[in-house]
This record gives C-alpha cells, structure tokens and sequence, in this order.
C-alpha cells in the first residue's frame, strides 16, 4: 500500500463518521478532527479502532492525544506500518 | 479488590434519577444488577397518563447505569490507583431494542457484556430481564467515561 493509498483508506474511515453537515469534500491533511470536522470524541474513538484494523496497527493513549488533524494521524499510521 | 458497595457509593445519581439498586456481579468483561421501578417515580404520572408504563428512555437508562457506568467505575478503580472518584461520564450512543413492557414496582436484572473499553469509550451489549427471567429490552450502548473533576 502507498502512501497515497494510505491517505485514501483513512479518509474512507474518516467520511462515515462526519456530521450531516461536513462535506467529505472538505476534508484534506490539515483539517482539525473535532474542532474543524465536528467529530465528537467517541466518534474519535471509533475512527481510531477502525485505523488500528485496517492498517493492522495498535495505538497508544498518548498517540490519541497527538491526533489532532488528518495529518497527525497519518503520521502516525506511517510511523506504525514501516 | 473494589466492593460492589464502593462501585454504588461512586455512582453520580440520586432519587429520582438513580436506577441501581445492587450489583450481584461485576469483573472487567461485564457486570449484572438489579433495580426495582418504584412507583412513586415522577414520570409514571405522565407516561401514560393513568396508566403508568415505564418509558424506554428510562429503561435505557438503567440498562447505561447497572451496565455502563458500574462497569465502568470498576474499570477505572482497576486501572487507576490514583482515581479519586469524581467522574466525567456522558452517553454517546445507544441502540436499543424493546420486547415487553415493564410495569411500577417491577425488579429487573440488567447483564452487561463489555464490547470494549479504549482511549475512555466503554461499549457493552446489554440485556434487561424482568422477575420472569423473560427479556425487557437488550442493545449497544456505549459512553465515555473517566477521572474528572465532577461528581
């Protein structure tokens, strides 16, 4: 899987958990998960274990915490897989 | 070891908002207790009207405080020495299914069975059954639940 396949798998996690008002357009590496994508935080939960199966991965509380935009979490997907 | 009456003593309820009356069983994979609707209870005078019902938003309830949050607490006790007891908890799903109607003064025994418990989101299956061992209500709640600053 490349990286931009990586990057396409996580949005596909991502779209199913955003609010009706949120385009899946909208999304891109920058966007904030809860403050500009109004993702609440058991819906973050959720997201995660998702990532943790599709990328076959585990992660950490503190890795959680670090996920605050589409970029940090691919980042850490990246960090994981390698 | 966490007795079941510290678990109830932690609970952030009280009358007329408390559906736990005792904890028969609890361990990190579920938790089983029960609650006697008494019916006294205010919304039996509006739901329905002279003729009292026990609302699925109430039953719910129960189901989320015997099998969420006393599962909870006790998952966090275990987890966290340090746990002072005050707690931020809020429901974020729930999905829930209704088969039998539950009258005033009916005991039910709720069964949880815990789904997972990651990064502070608790997800159980849930069953409530009534003095005849017959099915209530069943489902998948799920909260978020940890040390905080509110009781």
């Amino acid at each position: 899987m490349s990286k931009e396949d990586r990057y396409q798998t996580l949005i596909g996690i991502i779209k199913p958990y955003l609010p009706d008002d949120i385009s899946a357009d909208s999304i891109n590496r920058d966007s904030h998960l809860i403050n500009e994508l109004n993702i609440n935080s058991a819906n973050l939960v959720d997201i995660v274990l998702d990532v943790e199966d599709a990328f076959d991965i585990t992660l950490e509380n503190e890795e959680m915490d670090d996920m605050q935009t589409v970029g940090d979490a691919l980042n850490i997907i990246e960090s994981k897989v390698n | 070891m966490i007795t079941t009456k510290e678990i109830l003593n932690l609970l952030p309820y009280s009358d007329p908002f408390l559906f736990v009356d005792e904890i028969k069983e609890v361990n990190d994979q579920g938790c089983e207790g029960v609650y006697r609707f008494r019916e006294n209870l205010p919304f039996y005078r509006g739901h329905f009207k002279e003729q009292p019902v026990t609302p699925g938003v109430i039953l719910t309830e129960c189901c989320a405080q015997i099998g969420l949050v006393c599962l909870g607490i006790y998952l966090l006790l275990n987890e966290e020495q340090t746990f002072s007891g005050k707690l931020q908890i809020a429901m974020s799903s729930a999905e829930m299914e209704f088969l039998k109607a539950t009258f005033p003064n009916e005991e039910v025994r709720v069964v949880s069975e815990k789904v997972y418990f990651r990064f502070s989101k608790l997800k159980c299956k849930v069953k409530m059954y009534n003095s005849h061992n017959e099915m209530v209500c069943k489902g998948t709640i799920a909260g978020m639940i940890k040390p905080g600053q509110h009781a």
